[in-house]
Order: C-alpha cells, then structure tokens, then sequence
C-alpha cells in the first residue's frame, strides 16, 4: 500500500525507476484517494479518472519515464486550459467550455508524459479569497473542513494527498494564500517566468502560473518543466533559466533578509506574527543578518492593486459575450438584450462587482482621478522593492495576515475579506517572486511565511526556503482530518 | 452670415501582410467563412496577442511617407465595446501613445498646393464582418477579417470643401499605393472614411458643433456627403436652430445623411499583454530607405526629365504602375510625349472599357514602342494602328505578327492609290465641285472614300497629296 502522504515527486520518481510502483498504480491511488476524501475538501470539480489511467498504462508501457515528472499525477487549478478537458474558471459562463488547446504549462507537462488528474475548484475567475464564489461549490481547508482553503483549491487538494502537486495561478496571491492556508509550499515565480498562454485572464499584467507542492524541493522540480520564454506569450521573459533543483545544492551564503515593518500591522493576527518572528529567529541562528525595514508605500498597495484588477478584469471579462462559445441566454429580444442577460445570468456577484468597479475606474471621467493614481502607486512599490533590494537578498513577511477563516465569516462583507491579500498583493504589483512556506499553527491551522525574491531569483528564494524547511519540521505535519 | 465648413477626415486603411496583427492566420479574403480563424483571432480564454513586426513597418513606412513624426515609444490600448464582430469585448488600439503624428499630405486646387495636416496615425485590429439575414430572423458573423491589421489616419480639421476632400482622400491613396504597404480598394473595405463635419462663421476661430458621417463606399460619397451637411448644416444654422453632435448615415440611393446614434463616449484601458513598440533610428532609417519616389517628387521629375505638360504628368504618375510602364516606353522611343498620348488616351481608355488593370497587360513597353516605330517608317496608319493595338491588348501578341497576320501593311505605292483616286473622282463629281469651289472639308471626304476602299490601309498623307495634285491638274 502507498502511502500517498508521505509521497514526494522526487520518492515517486525514484520509486517510479526502481519499478516499485508503476504509474498506473500511481495514478489509481491517487484517484482512490480523491473518491474517499473529495467529498470532504471539495476540491475538484472536473476529473479526468479514465483518461489519466489510460494516460499512466502507456507510459508504464513506453517505459519513457525519465524525465522527473513523467508517470506522476496532479491537479491543475480550472483557469489554466487543458485541451480536450472541460475549462470553466468556476463560471457558468464557461460551465460547458472545452478548450482545443492546452495551456503552455500544460503542454510542457504533458510533454513531459506528466499526467492531470483533473481540474480544481476556485473563485470565480480567480476572484476572491475563498472559493465561496465559485459557481459550483464551496471546496474545504482538509484541515478544517469548517475554514476555507484559500482562493484555489488545487493547495486544497496537494495538502489531502488528491494529487502529488499541482498547477496554480496567482494574481494578488492566491497561489501563495492556498498554500499558506493548507500548510503546503506555493510559488509564485517572476511575472514572465512563466508563460501565461491558456491561464484565462484575471488581470493580464499580475497574473501568473506557478507550481503548489508538498515541499520545496518538489516546488523546484516543477518549475524547471514549466519556466522559460514562450512564442505565444509576448509578455514571457528570455532571462536564463538555471537549474532550480540543482540551485538547492547550494546555500544562500552571506544573505541579509529584510523584514518589512508595514507587514506587521494590526490586521495581522499575533500568532501569525509570532511564527514569522520565529522564522526569522531560525534563520538568524543558522547566520543569516536579519533586520527590520521599510516600505513606505506598502499601506497603498491593496488598494492600488484593488483598483487594477477591478479595471483590468473588467475588460478580460469583455471576452465573455455569449457570441462564440460560453453560456448564452435562453431568452433575449434584441443584441443588448443577449449581452445583457447572458452576462448578467452567467457571471457572479463578485465578478459582476469587479466589472463595475473596474469600469467605472478606468472611464475617461474618472481615469486620471483613481486608475492612474493606482498606476503611480504601483510605480512607488516597485521603487520600494528595488531599494530594499539593494540592501537586502531577501524578505520576508507572513503570507497572509491570518490563518484559514470560516467559510462564511466575510459573508457579505467582501471588503474586509479583501484584507487577506494583503501581504501577497504588493508582490504582484512589482511582479517579483516569492514562496510561501509553512511555518507554524494556530489553533492547529497552518500558518505561511513568505519569502520575496529580487525578479527572477526564483533560484534565491528556493535556496532560503529550502535552508528554512531544512532546519524545521512544519511541512512534516501530518493532517488530522476533523469532522465539519 | 456666411458660413466655412470645416471638416476632419478619419481614415481606416488596411494593411497588405500577409497575416493578422496579432496572430498567424491569414489576411486572404474571399474563402468560406471564418476559414482564417485561431483561438487568438476569436479571443479564447487565455491567449494572448503576438506582435506582428511586418505591421510596424507597414505601418511606419506609411507615416514617413505621410510625412509624420514617428514615435520612438509607442503603446497599444484597448477599446471596450460590445458587438458580435468584435471577438474579445475589446479592440486592440493605439489611443494614448500612438505610432505617429503631426504629418501632412499635399493637395493642390485650382493652382493653390495646401497642405491638410495628419494630427494623428496609429495600428489597429480589423473587426469581422455581420451577415444579417433579410428577414431579420438571425445574423451570421465571419471573423476572417478580425485582426486584420489597420492604420487608422487622422486629418486635422484642414478641409474646407468636399473638392478638397476628395483631393485629400485620392493623394492619400496613391501614396500609400506607391508604398505598397495597401492595395486601398474602397469598394471592398481595405480603405474606409468616416467625416467629421461643422460649420462657423466666416471669421470665427471657433469650431462648430460636430457631426459624424459614416457609410461612406466611395471618395465621390465622401464628396457628395459633405456637400450635403454643408448645406443641411447652414439651413439649421440660418434658421437660428442649433447641430446636433450626433452620427449620421450617408443614404447613397437618396444622397442624404440619416441620423444613426447619439454621442458615444469610449471607454480604453492598458493593453497589458504587449510590450511597447520601441521604434529606434536604426530601425526608422532602415524602413525610410524602403519608401520609394513619391508621386508628387515623380510627377515633377516627369516634367522636368520628358518635357511632359503638367497634366500629362499628372495622370501619369497617379498610379505607380502606370508610371512605370510609360517608364519603361520612354526608354525605347524617342518622344515621351507621344507615348503619354498613347498611354493616356489609348491604353487608359481600354483599361477603363475592360476594366482590367494594368498589372494583367498582356503586352510589353517595348511591344508598344515597336508599334510607335512602325507609324514612323510608314509600315501602318496611325488609324490601324488602334486597331493592332486592341489586338495586342486582346491577345499580347507582338505588333509585326499582329500586322503580318491580317495584312494590315499600309499601302504606299503611287500608282496604286493614284488609280483609286481617280476612280474616286469619277464617282463623287458633287465633293470634286465642292472642293473646286474652295469648300476644303471636301478633300477630306475623297480622302477618306479612298481609306474605306482600301480598308483603312492606304497611306493617308500620300493620299492627300495625290488628290491636290489630280484635282489642281484638270
């Protein structure tokens, strides 16, 4: 019998070249997995059972699992296209949508005879904190299945053993939030590390694909398949990729970290703060300079970055028209009408919010008052990151300002709920990357401190995330599934 | 009070790549619906818009040509709208930082050369095209042309008469021809022209109310529609009442403007997915190397080089092609003046009868300078010679074939045509009188009796000379 939560990408891989599991035993025992627990956490909401174990049969035949990922299952987050395999964003607009394409990501996995197991739940186009607004269900945080497990679910489903990693996307944070909120490693690389081609826009100039593991070595491995330039995406870089796995060899000799103070305000819960004061204790004991800095224009950003992707959102949502494909009203008198009640039946209130906001922010008569002024803001915050770099490797600060809340908690109340990207949003802004890891509970929830890298030392941040999981035992904790 | 029209043009010209702005399908027109279409062109969830470099050109080369000022930081945004033709809900554009400005284009009225300023020049995406089923039951839609590429050409407000439009509007096309960056064919959409439109008083430095024309299939529309807001603009004006800012549709059957909307406001925001066009020196000279002879540099060397009138020169040099072909004639004959006659009258006439352009000519430059060359030694008529050239037109064959095949060698031997003309004589006694009695048209009659016996091959002058002679004689 495997023991799926003690599995890693790198001990299936080995074991995988041993010949002491195939992948279609692999595979089977994930989907085993996901029909015992996914009633609880809710976390798929499309699967590709039959496909994956026809997939994970040829491969065992093939024998062509050389490359690390081959024969090895995960998740993919339902905004990232999988040709052939239902794509809804967690929409109704795209509740029957079947991409004819795959995402870059995907076909650089499934290049690598990677095999998807199915698609994961989230908010609706990847708005939210919570997946309380996607159009199907609620997923649950395995660890308790009263609290949210983030804004995507795929951490959701890497945390319960659903799928060894996954594939997540993250535009103010919610790959780094799902991860924080369900004690697994997430990490969002530089904004042009990864292609973006097939991630169905949020907000074009913040979004970003990166991997959610159980650990960061594993995290490393999945963003050596997926990183690099891409023809299809103008907005990919051609900044050299280095080896990640081969990056954690070696240790961040000499790094001085740097703790942004602005990260540490009221809203963030004491325990959470505490855990990341120990992690920067741990990491001044193993000889690493720590030292309290600032980022004066930090108190902005979740407003600024609000303001983008409500204005950016509202025209990628624009894609959504029930002319080509998606949902369509039954009944409508004229063209408007069609607009009017495909849009208004099939989108969400937190999208319809968005695209209210988002147009009214970048109307003419308001442009220079409010989306501009988000625009300079953003400007102030890269210059806050590029000077704090100067002086320092690295920061860190909490992932999110409190653990898991309940499912409800902020019914109602989405501005308050907003507070929760609070930490991660900045780090889009400049388009920087950054990791979260565990780094202690509350009330036996998880808790995630974020490391922030300068743009496209992904190689940096791994190596210190490494270094800190080395010397800790958070990701080792075992889940303790509690009845809602 | 008397009233000055002023209007500003804004013209949409397609671009000639071979593929779309922003993805691999091709620009082709005329296969079965949406048969050039890629998740890019119909905005499918997660792609991205991929640059076109060949439009940078295309359309960089236009405002050097344009004489515009060309950005060396340009960025594209987006228009956000509905409509079925528009696959992504937004238009990809250049609205705030656009590709070019500040150009002009030359036109020349009545002897006076102005110039009609270009305030702004930007690329754009094509949308696609509607099919409204007649009874009104459905619409199809075909995004073939989504993401065409565009340059959309902005005039100041310089125009004062639908006359100077239609300048404008044909100087602007043979440019652009010239550059052969459009093939600009109005009547099938790869060039478009909305108007702007306003009145003031004489005098006044203030503009007018504005009034938009759209629907416009032809230069002569444009021309006819501003002639008609001129005058719909005056009377409300002279009445007291005031323009309304609104959109108007050119009605071409009743040659009337018909209102179509209010104002509109658009909404634009970033176009975050594509990097600014960064159009540096190297690469602006490079492409200005590109631009060739201009038609107003060419129409002035023509004058200058081949002592052609002005007018000639003109027409001539109004079509790059044509200017090439009569090029190319003056380098085997003689009198460049002689050859615009023939270009101007003869083969622009066939071309404007068949409708075929001049790039299918079957025949060669030279072949048409052979046929000059025989006029001159006598070999045909300049009569038959219309006719060989219609058979060269028709068939492309070489001159000296086409005049050996049907026999048409002009006859010149004296006695021949002296025994003609005296059968003529004796057969029109009444013109033989006439001319006797100094009516002069008379000669031309037995001349040309001579011609129809002779099935237009008998040398005329010889002709003639051997009437005067056989007429003074008696």
């Amino acid at each position: 019998m495997l023991e799926l939560d003690k599995l890693s990408i790198h001990i299936a891989h080995e074991m995988l070249i041993k010949k002491e599991v195939s992948s279609e035993e692999l595979t089977k025992a994930f989907l085993e997995r996901i029909e015992d627990v996914d009633e609880k956490t809710k976390a798929y909401v499309t699967l590709n059972g039959d496909k994956a174990l026809e997939e994970s049969r040829e491969i065992d035949k093939s024998g062509d699992i050389k490359e690390y990922l081959a024969g090895i299952p995960l998740a993919v987050k339902d905004n990232i296209c999988t040709k052939d395999l239902r794509t809804t964003c967690s929409s109704k607009m795209l509740e029957n949508f079947v991409p004819p394409y795959d995402a870059t990501v995907i076909a650089k996995l499934k290049d690598k005879n990677a095999i998807v197991l199915g698609k994961t739940n989230m908010d609706e186009f990847a708005l939210g904190s919570s997946t309380e607004n996607s159009y199907f269900f609620t997923s649950k945080n395995p660890w308790n299945l009263e609290r949210v497990p983030g804004s995507s679910a795929s951490a959701a489903a890497v945390a319960a053993s659903e799928a060894l990693y996954a594939l997540d996307s993250d535009t103010g944070g919610a790959l780094r939030q799902s991860a924080s909120f369900c004690g697994v490693v997430g990490l969002k690389p530089t904004y042009g590390r990864v292609s973006r081609f097939g991630l169905a826009a949020t907000a074009s100039s913040m979004d970003t694909v990166g991997p959610i593991a159980k650990n960061v070595k594993d995290c490393a491995i999945v963003l050596n398949a997926i990183s690099g330039i891409d023809s299809f995406d103008p907005t990919s870089s051609d900044a050299v990729v280095p080896d990640f796995l081969k990056s954690l060899e070696s240790k961040p000799e000499g790094a001085k970290i740097g703790i942004p103070k602005e990260f540490f305000g009221d809203e963030v819960a004491e325990d959470v703060k505490s855990a990341v004061i120990n992690a920067a204790k741990t990491f001044e004991n193993l000889g690493y300079v720590c030292e309290e800095i600032s980022l004066p224009h930090a108190e902005y950003a979740l407003w600024a970055y609000l303001a983008i992707v409500a204005a950016e959102a509202s025209s990628e949502l624009g894609i959504y028209d029930g002319i080509r494909y998606g949902y369509r009203a039954q009944n409508y008198e004229d063209l408007k009408d069609l607009y009017k009640k495909s849009r208004g039946e099939a989108f969400g209130l937190e999208a319809k919010w968005h695209i209210i906001l988002g147009t009214y922010l970048s109307d003419d008569k308001y442009y220079d008052k409010y989306y501009l002024k988000a625009q300079k803001i953003r400007t102030l915050i890269k210059q806050d990151f590029v000077a704090a770099f100067e002086k320092y490797d690295f920061l860190i600060t909490p992932t999110t300002p409190t653990t898991a809340f309940k499912i409800g908690e902020y019914a109602g109340d989405s501005m308050s709920m907003y507070a929760n990207v609070m930490c991660t949003a900045p780090v889009n802004l400049a388009g920087l990357p950054a990791i979260s890891v565990p780094c202690g509970f509350a009330q036996d929830m998880p808790i995630g401190l974020q490391i922030i890298g300068k743009a496209f030392d992904e190689a940096g941040i791994l190596q210190l995330a490494y270094t800190f999981e080395e010397n800790t035992d958070y990701h080792r904790k075992q889940i303790v599934w509690k009845e809602a | 009070m008397s009233y000055e029209t002023v209007v500003g043009l804004e013209v949409h010209v397609e671009l000639s790549t071979k593929t779309k702005i922003f993805c691999g399908c091709s620009t082709e027109f005329g296969k079965e619906p949406n048969s050039h279409c890629c998740p890019i062109c119909l905005g499918m969830p997660g792609t991205l818009p991929l640059m076109n470099k060949s439009v940078v050109e295309y359309a960089t080369k236009a405002g050097l040509a344009l004489n515009c000022e060309i950005a060396e930081f340009s960025r594209f945004d987006r228009k956000n709208y509905f409509y079925p033709d528009l696959p992504k809900g937004y238009q990809i554009s250049q609205y705030y930082i656009p590709l070019a400005r500040n150009g002009y284009v030359e036109i020349e009225s009545n002897g006076e050369k102005k110039k009609i300023g270009i305030r702004i020049m930007h690329m754009e995406e094509d949308a696609g095209k509607l099919i409204h089923e007649e009874d009104g039951s459905h619409s199809l839609v075909d995004l073939d042309r989504a993401g065409v590429p565009l340059i959309e050409i902005v005039s100041e407000p310089d125009i004062r008469s639908g006359e100077e439009a239609w300048l404008y509007l044909n100087n602007l096309k043979t440019i652009l021809q010239y550059i052969e960056v459009s093939d600009c064919k109005i009547e099938e959409g790869s060039m478009r022209c909305d108007i702007n439109i306003s009145l003031r008083p004489e005098g006044s430095d203030e503009f007018g109310t504005k009034v938009e024309v759209k629907n416009l299939g032809s230069f002569r529309a444009v021309r006819r529609a501003i002639e008609y807001e001129e005058r719909r603009q005056r009377e409300i004006l002279e009445s007291g009442g005031k323009v309304l800012q609104e959109t108007r549709r050119w009605d071409e059957a009743r040659g009337i403007t018909i209102h179509m909307r209010g104002k509109v406001e658009n909404r634009y925001s970033l176009e975050p997915n594509l990097a600014p066009v960064i159009m540096n020196k190297e690469w602006k000279e490079e492409i200005f190397r590109q631009i060739p002879e201009l038609p107003d540099a060419k129409k002035a060397r023509f004058i200058e080089e081949y002592g052609l009138p002005e007018y000639d020169a003109s027409v001539i040099t109004a079509s790059k092609i044509l200017a090439n072909f009569y090029e190319e004639c003056v380098k085997y004959y003689h009198d460049p003046k002689t050859v615009s006659n023939w270009v101007m009258v003869e083969l622009m006439g066939i071309l404007n009868e068949t409708g075929q352009g001049i790039e299918d000519l079957k025949f060669t430059p030279k072949q048409l300078c052979d046929m000059l060359a025989m006029i001159d030694k006598g070999t045909i008529s300049g009569k038959i010679a219309k006719d060989v050239f219609r058979e060269m037109f028709d068939t492309g064959k070489s001159p000296e074939a086409i005049v050996k095949e049907k026999g048409l060698i002009q006859i010149s031997d004296e006695s021949q045509l002296e025994s003609i003309a005296k059968q003529v004589i004796e057969n029109n006694p009444k013109s033989v009188e006439d001319f006797k009695n100094g009516k002069k048209k008379a000669l031309g009659f037995l001349v040309g009796q001579v011609m129809k016996e002779t099935k237009g091959k008998a040398n005329p002058q010889m002709v003639n000379e051997i009437f005067i002679r056989l007429l003074n004689d008696e």
